[in-house]
């Protein structure tokens, strides 16, 4: 039932994507400035709140661990945190090869770039920490706390190119202002979906994964009691 | 379409596609190492008990 569930997922995602593609890359307008490189835009902001969505959900699980001590949160919460760190260096790599067409460099210390980067080292830093606590319960809640700590830098990211007194060189803000033409919302949208398929059914294969090393710590000890 | 910059473009999109499909492969082969310590770890239970 859930291998079930997974490939249902991964199927329609990847369908939805590779439509999305033909869309994309045959059907929509060229834009006057920018030639080909603005289709990067049809990746690079879904996979961005892509990640932030897999983010939030780690977020809730985080404090929910918190409370009520349950281990299936915390799973829940490295799983999306691992999937979302996927999605933000897509983000980050689209939006530099972008940066070296439209800017003429690869990076800057921008204040949208260096927050969204600070927020992929923090989570980064999350998955590469886990390990090195071997006390189940203490690794769990010591993960829950750096992944509420690490959900602080999200609005900081989102707020860069909003605040007046920010200087920035990344694009303003196109979705909520309307300078986005509407023939690009259905692409936009589609592969907003397929990058929630393909995050959900790679949270449900991670998922797994750390219930069967869950089960695999509870056996070793039931060895060492033998 | 417009080509101008059509080749930052592809790079562009392999490069996401390359971190999508190296994460699915470290998922694969992370599930079947999992995999193969669950059985040894369960046979050796079940040996001496």
């Amino acid at each position: 039932m859930r291998e079930k569930l997974i490939l249902s997922l991964a199927a329609l995602g990847t369908l939805l994507l590779v439509w999305d593609f033909n869309t994309i890359f045959l059907h929509l307008p060229d834009e006057a400035l920018q030639g080909a490189i603005y289709r990067i835009i049809f990746i690079h902001v879904p996979a961005a709140i892509g990640a932030y969505v897999f983010y939030s959900v780690a977020v809730i699980t985080s404090a929910m661990f918190l409370v009520k001590k349950d281990f299936k949160y915390d799973s829940l919460a490295v799983a999306c945190v691992e999937v979302g760190a996927t999605f933000t260096l897509v983000n980050l790599v689209t939006g530099s090869i972008w940066g070296r067409i439209i800017w003429g460099i690869w990076w800057t210390w921008d204040a949208r770039l260096t927050t969204q980067l600070i927020c992929f080292l923090l989570y980064l830093g999350y998955l590469l920490l886990r390990p090195a606590v071997t006390e189940p319960t203490q690794r769990a809640t010591m993960s829950a706390i750096l992944a509420i700590f690490a959900f602080a830098d999200i609005p900081i990211v989102v707020m860069a190119i909003r605040l007046k007194n920010v200087r920035t060189q990344h694009p303003q803000p196109v979705l909520e202002t309307g300078g986005l033409d509407p023939s690009f919302w259905p692409p936009l949208l589609i592969s907003f979906a397929a990058v929630l398929l393909i995050g959900t059914a790679l949270v449900l294969v991670r998922l797994h994964q750390e219930t069967s090393r869950r089960e695999i710590d509870y056996l070793r000890r039931e060895l060492h009691a033998l | 379409m417009d080509i101008r910059n059509f080749t930052y473009l592809v790079y562009g999109y392999s490069a996401a596609m390359l971190v999508i499909f190296g994460y699915v492969t470290l998922l694969v082969l992370r599930s079947r190492r999992i995999d193969r310590e669950l059985t040894r770890l369960k046979s050796l239970v079940e040996d001496k008990s």
